[in-house]
C-alpha cells in the first residue's frame, strides 16, 4: 500500500468541482470537513482518519441497496480496529482511480461480487493502516510497536499505560512505510465484521435526503428528457422541433444519430416539450419483429443441427435410446426489464476548459468514466465520475453505460451548462437491457430403478455478452446462457449441453442472477423426473449429490428448516429446488396455494444459503427477502415485441409485486467458513423453481412457460 | 402567480397550472425527498400529504394543490424523526432507498388514520412499489411505530 499525499488535493478539486462549492454537500465531504477546520489524513487509499477520530472508509463498489458498503466497511474496521460508532464512508473517485493507477481494484457492482472479489484487498488494507498507526504511536513514545494494543481506536503502551488515539497519530503514519504484508484476523475472532449491525445509508435514506442520481442539483443546472427510436437499432429520420421551441422553459432540442433530448430548465417543461417534438423514426431492419418471430427464432434454433456444444458426459443421446422411461419438456420465458424504480440518470457537465464532471447511478464508476471520457472526446484523467447512491440496480446499470453517453453528449450541445438527463418511467421500460427470453428443451432419461442416467438440455437463448461486452464470448458459448444446466451438481453419467445462440434484436443484460432461468427450467424439470420416476423430489436429488457436496448441505439445511415431509393444511403445496451460483449455495422451498381463480399466493419461502463467510447477517436476510420479490415479480412480469418495440410502458402493464404479495421468506445461513461467497443474487436462483414446483404439488398443473397467467391456474 | 403552502412555509409561484405538484416541488422549491417513479400514479415513489391525506403528487396538478396544506418528507417531523421514520431506522427497512420517502409519507397517513392497523389495512393502505421488495420491513415497522412511542426504541447505532 503506497502512501500518497494527504487527501488536500481532493478537497481543492472537489471545491473547484461544484463552482466555489455552492451545492452538492453529499459529493464533497472533505470541503465539508475542511471547513471546520483541520484536513483529515490518508493514512492510505482506502482509509482517511480524521484529527477529532472520525474514520472514512472508501467505498470502490457502488451501494444500490444490497448493503455492500456496510459490508465493506465492516470489513476494513474489522481490521483496521476503529471505533464503529465513528466510521462514516465516501466512494473512492474514479477519476484519482485512473490517475492511482487503480488502487481501489474493481469498481464494478454485480455478480454479488462486492465482498467475495474485495475481501482480501479492502481487509489488508485496514490491517496495514492500523499497523502504520501503531507504529506512528510507538515512534513516538519510542518503545517497540509490539508493546502497543489497539482497542476501538485507542492505541496503548502495555508497560507505561501511555495512551494515544488514533485522530492524534494518523498524520505521522501516513508519512511511514506502508507494511509488505499484514496479517489477517481469523474471521471467528471478527468483532464488527460478522455482525448485524445497522446499515450505514439508512438514515440519510429514511430523511429524504438528496443522495440519488435524480437529486443532483448544480448551479445553473438545466434539466433533459429523452426520446429514444422506439424500435431497437433504428435512428432518428426527421424532426421538427418548431412547437417545442416556442415552448415555456425550453433551451434547446439536441438531435443525435438514434435519441432527440430536450433541455430545459426543468424535467418537466422539457418532458412536456419533447412530446410536442415530431419526431420521425427509421425503424431499420427490425420494425417487424414480434413476439412470433422471436419465438420462431428460437424454435429454429432448437433445430440447429450445429448448435454449439456447451457440455458433454459420458453419452447422452444414446443413454436415452435405451433409457427404460424418457421424459421430455420445453420451457420457456420472457425478457424482462430490470424496472429500478429510479429511472436512469446522469448529469454531466463539460466545463469552459474542456474538464467533463458527471454525477450518476452507476454499478461501475471506472466504465462510467470510460464512457464520459470517450464520448467527450477527451482522457479519463480529464473526466471525473460522482457516484451516487442507486435507486435500484440490479444490473440494469453496470455494463451499459447507454446513459452516461447520452448524458455526456447533452451536456456537449449545452457547453459550460451543467444538464441532467433523466429519462421517464416509458422510455426507462422500453429501453432497457432485458433478461433475455428463452426456450430451452430437456429430455430427461430414468433406468428400470428410477435412476437419472442422462440429461439432454438445449438451449435457444441470445448471448448477454454480445450486447455488453462485445467480443468477451470469443466465438464461444455465452456461459450466462447455459450455466446452471452445463454445471450441474447432480451426479448424472451421461449429458449433453447445447447452445443454439440467437441474438434477434432486442438488446439483453445481466439481470440479477443473470441466467438464473436456467434454474427454473432444471429445477422443475428435475422436480417432473422424480414424479415421474415415482420418488419424492428431495430424496430423488439427495441420491444424485455426494455426502458434504455444497449443494447437498443447503438443500438438506432448507429441506429442515421448512419441514419437508410434514403434513401440511388443505390446498397448501410444498416445492424445493437447489442452484448453486454467484458464490454461493442456495436451497430454497416454497409453500404456495392456488386460488379457484387461478391466483397464487406464496405463503412461505424459506431458503438456505451457503456463502462461506457472512459479513452481516442482517443485510443477508434483507436480500433474501429482495430476491424473493424479484423472483416473485418474475413470474408474472413480461415484456414482449410488437412491430420491433417493447409493448409494456410503464407500472400498469409490467406490475410489480405489492405487500400484500410478499411471501414469509425465512433465511438459513449455513456457512461453511472454507470460501467467500455473495447475497445480492443467490437468493432468487431457487425461488421461482420452487414456487412452480408447489404449484405442481398444490394443483397438479405443471407450469413450464413464464409469464404465469391466472387463466393457467384456474380450476377448469 | 400560485401560493403553495408547502411544510408550513407559504411560496408564491408563476408556474403552470397544469405542472404536477411532483415538479412543483422538485424542480420549482428543491424539495428532492419527493421521487418520480412512474408519472402516472402506480408506484407512489412521490406520496406527499395533501391536508393529511396520502396522495400521489405525480397526479395532482399546481392549480389543485395551490392553497391546501403539503408536507412532504422533508417537513414531515420537524424537530427530530417522526414515530414512521424512527421505525424505518429501528427496522432496517430500506434498501435502494428510493421508493421510501413515499412509503413514509403513505404509512404516516394510515397510521393518523388507523391507529392500529391491521395487516389488512396495511394491505390496503400501502400501495406504493417496491422493487427492491422491502415489503416484510415495511409491515413490521408500521406496527411497531403504532407501538406505544415508549417502546420504539431510539436510532442508536447497535454494533
Amino acid at each position: 500500500m503506497t502512501i500518497r499525499s494527504p487527501q488536500r488535493r481532493f478537497f481543492l478539486k472537489a471545491s473547484a468541482a461544484v463552482g466555489g462549492g455552492l451545492a452538492l454537500e453529499f459529493s464533497i465531504p472533505f470541503a465539508a470537513q475542511a471547513a471546520k477546520g483541520v484536513p483529515p489524513t490518508e493514512v492510505n487509499a482506502w482509509v482517511v482518519i480524521h484529527p477529532d477520530d472520525r474514520v472514512v472508509i472508501r467505498i470502490a463498489r457502488s451501494e444500490m441497496g444490497q448493503g455492500t458498503l456496510t459490508a465493506l466497511a465492516q470489513l476494513v474496521a474489522e481490521e483496521l480496529d476503529c471505533d464503529w460508532m465513528k466510521v462514516g464512508t465516501e466512494f473512492a473517485s474514479p477519476n484519482e482511480h485512473v490517475r492511482r493507477n487503480r488502487v481501489w481494484g474493481s469498481m464494478s457492482t454485480g455478480g454479488s461480487q462486492g465482498v467475495r472479489g474485495s475481501h482480501d484487498y479492502v481487509r489488508k488494507a485496514g490491517a496495514a493502516a492500523r499497523e502504520m498507526l501503531v507504529a506512528a504511536a510507538a515512534a513516538q513514545w519510542k518503545v517497540p510497536a509490539q508493546e502497543c494494543t489497539v482497542d476501538k481506536g485507542v492505541i496503548t503502551h502495555g508497560p507505561s499505560k501511555r495512551r494515544l488515539r488514533y485522530g492524534q497519530v494518523a498524520a505521522q503514519a501516513a508519512s511511514l512505510p506502508a507494511p509488505k504484508d499484514v496479517k489477517l484476523r481469523d474471521p471467528k475472532d471478527w468483532k464488527i465484521a460478522g455482525k448485524p449491525v445497522r446499515r450505514l445509508d439508512i438514515p440519510d435514506k429514511v430523511l429524504g435526503k438528496p443522495v440519488f442520481g435524480v437529486d443532483v442539483t448544480l448551479p445553473g443546472m438545466l434539466h433533459a428528457a429523452i426520446a429514444q427510436c422506439p424500435v431497437f437499432g433504428g435512428k432518428v429520420k426527421s424532426v421538427d422541433d418548431a412547437e417545442a421551441l416556442a415552448m415555456r422553459g425550453v433551451k434547446k432540442v439536441v438531435r443525435e444519430d438514434d435519441f432527440v433530448a430536450v433541455v430545459a430548465d426543468g424535467w418537466w417543461r422539457a418532458d412536456r416539450a419533447l412530446k410536442k417534438v415530431r419526431i420521425e423514426w427509421d425503424a431499420g431492419e427490425y420494425g417487424k419483429a414480434s413476439d412470433a418471430t422471436i419465438a420462431a427464432m428460437f424454435r429454429e434454433g432448437l433445430a440447429d443441427p450445429k448448435m454449439m456444444e456447451a457440455k458433454k458426459a459420458g453419452d447422452a443421446a444414446g443413454a436415452l435410446s435405451t433409457a427404460a422411461k424418457v421424459i421430455e419438456a420445453e420451457y420457456a420465458s420472457p425478457y424482462l426489464n430490470h424496472a429500478t424504480m429510479e429511472p436512469q440518470v446522469c448529469t454531466a457537465w463539460v466545463k469552459p476548459d474542456g474538464f467533463v464532471e458527471v454525477w450518476t447511478s452507476t454499478q461501475n464508476g471506472e466504465a462510467s468514466l470510460a464512457e464520459a471520457a470517450r464520448t467527450a472526446g477527451v482522457p479519463q484523467e480529464k473526466c471525473e465520475v460522482h457516484k451516487m447512491m442507486l435507486g435500484g440496480g440490479f444490473g440494469r446499470r453496470g455494463a451499459p453505460q447507454d446513459f452516461v453517453r447520452q448524458g455526456v453528449k447533452i451536456a456537449m450541445a449545452m457547453p459550460g451548462k451543467p444538464v441532467k438527463l433523466m429519462w421517464s418511467r416509458e422510455e426507462d421500460m422500453q429501453h432497457g437491457f432485458y433478461r433475455p427470453a428463452s426456450l430451452v428443451k430437456l429430455r430427461g432419461g430414468l433406468d428400470a430403478q428410477g435412476h437419472l442416467v442422462a440429461l439432454e438440455a438445449k438451449v435457444a437463448c441470445p448471448s448477454i455478452l454480445d450486447t455488453v461486452m462485445p467480443g468477451a464470448r470469443k466465438g464461444g458459448v455465452d456461459f450466462t446462457a447455459v450455466r446452471t444446466l452445463s454445471d450441474m451438481p447432480y451426479e448424472i453419467a451421461n449429458q449433453f449441453v447445447g447452445y443454439a445462440l440467437r441474438n434477434g434484436h432486442v438488446p439483453t443484460g445481466f439481470w440479477r442472477a443473470p441466467g438464473q432461468q436456467n434454474g427454473v427450467y432444471r429445477e422443475c424439470f428435475v422436480d417432473e423426473l422424480a414424479h415421474a420416476a415415482g420418488k419424492d423430489p428431495l430424496d430423488f436429488r439427495l441420491a444424485m449429490l455426494k455426502p458434504g457436496e455444497k449443494n447437498r448441505l443447503v438443500l438438506e439445511a432448507a429441506a429442515k428448516a421448512a419441514g419437508w415431509g410434514t403434513s401440511l393444511p388443505a390446498g397448501v403445496g410444498r416445492g424445493l429446488a437447489v442452484v448453486e451460483g454467484f458464490g454461493s449455495y442456495a436451497a430454497g422451498v416454497a409453500e404456495v396455494t392456488v386460488e379457484a381463480s387461478g391466483a397464487l399466493r406464496v405463503l412461505r419461502y424459506v431458503v438456505a444459503i451457503n456463502s462461506g463467510h457472512v459479513v452481516n447477517p442482517d443485510t443477508c436476510a434483507a436480500q433474501a427477502e429482495s430476491n424473493a420479490v424479484y423472483g416473485l415479480g418474475a413470474l408474472f412480469e413480461a415484456n414482449t415485441v410488437k412491430d420491433g418495440r417493447i409493448q409494456e410502458s410503464n407500472f400498469h402493464d409490467f406490475p410489480l409485486p405489492m405487500i400484500g404479495d410478499m411471501p414469509k421468506v425465512e433465511l438459513v445461513l449455513v456457512p461453511t467458513g472454507d470460501f467467500w461467497g455473495g447475497h445480492g443474487e443467490p437468493g432468487i436462483l431457487p425461488f421461482q423453481a420452487a414456487v412452480l414446483n408447489a404449484v405442481f404439488a398444490a394443483t397438479g398443473k405443471r407450469i413450464r412457460t413464464l409469464p404465469l397467467r391466472k387463466e393457467d391456474l384456474r380450476k377448469a | 402567480m400560485l401560493k403553495f403552502n408547502v411544510n408550513g412555509r407559504v411560496h408564491s409561484l408563476d408556474v403552470e397550472p397544469e405542472m404536477p405538484l411532483l415538479w412543483v416541488l422538485r424542480d420549482q422549491l428543491g424539495l428532492l425527498g419527493t421521487k418520480y417513479g412512474c408519472g402516472i400514479g402506480q408506484c407512489g415513489s412521490c406520496t406527499v400529504l395533501i391536508d393529511g391525506n396520502a396522495e400521489r403528487a405525480c397526479l395532482v396538478t399546481a392549480a389543485a394543490a395551490a392553497g391546501r396544506k403539503v408536507v412532504t418528507i422533508e417537513g414531515l417531523s420537524r424537530p427530530g424523526l417522526h414515530r414512521v421514520q424512527k421505525a424505518w431506522i429501528e427496522h432496517e427497512v430500506p434498501q435502494c432507498g428510493y421508493c421510501h420517502t413515499g412509503m413514509i409519507m403513505a404509512a404516516a397517513a394510515l397510521l393518523a388514520k388507523k391507529p392500529r392497523p391491521t395487516d389488512a389495512d396495511i394491505d390496503e393502505g400501502m400501495t406504493n412499489l417496491c422493487r427492491c421488495g422491502t415489503y416484510a420491513r415495511v409491515r413490521k415497522a408500521i406496527h411497531a411505530a403504532a407501538a406505544p412511542v415508549a417502546t420504539v426504541t431510539p436510532a442508536a447505532k447497535k454494533g
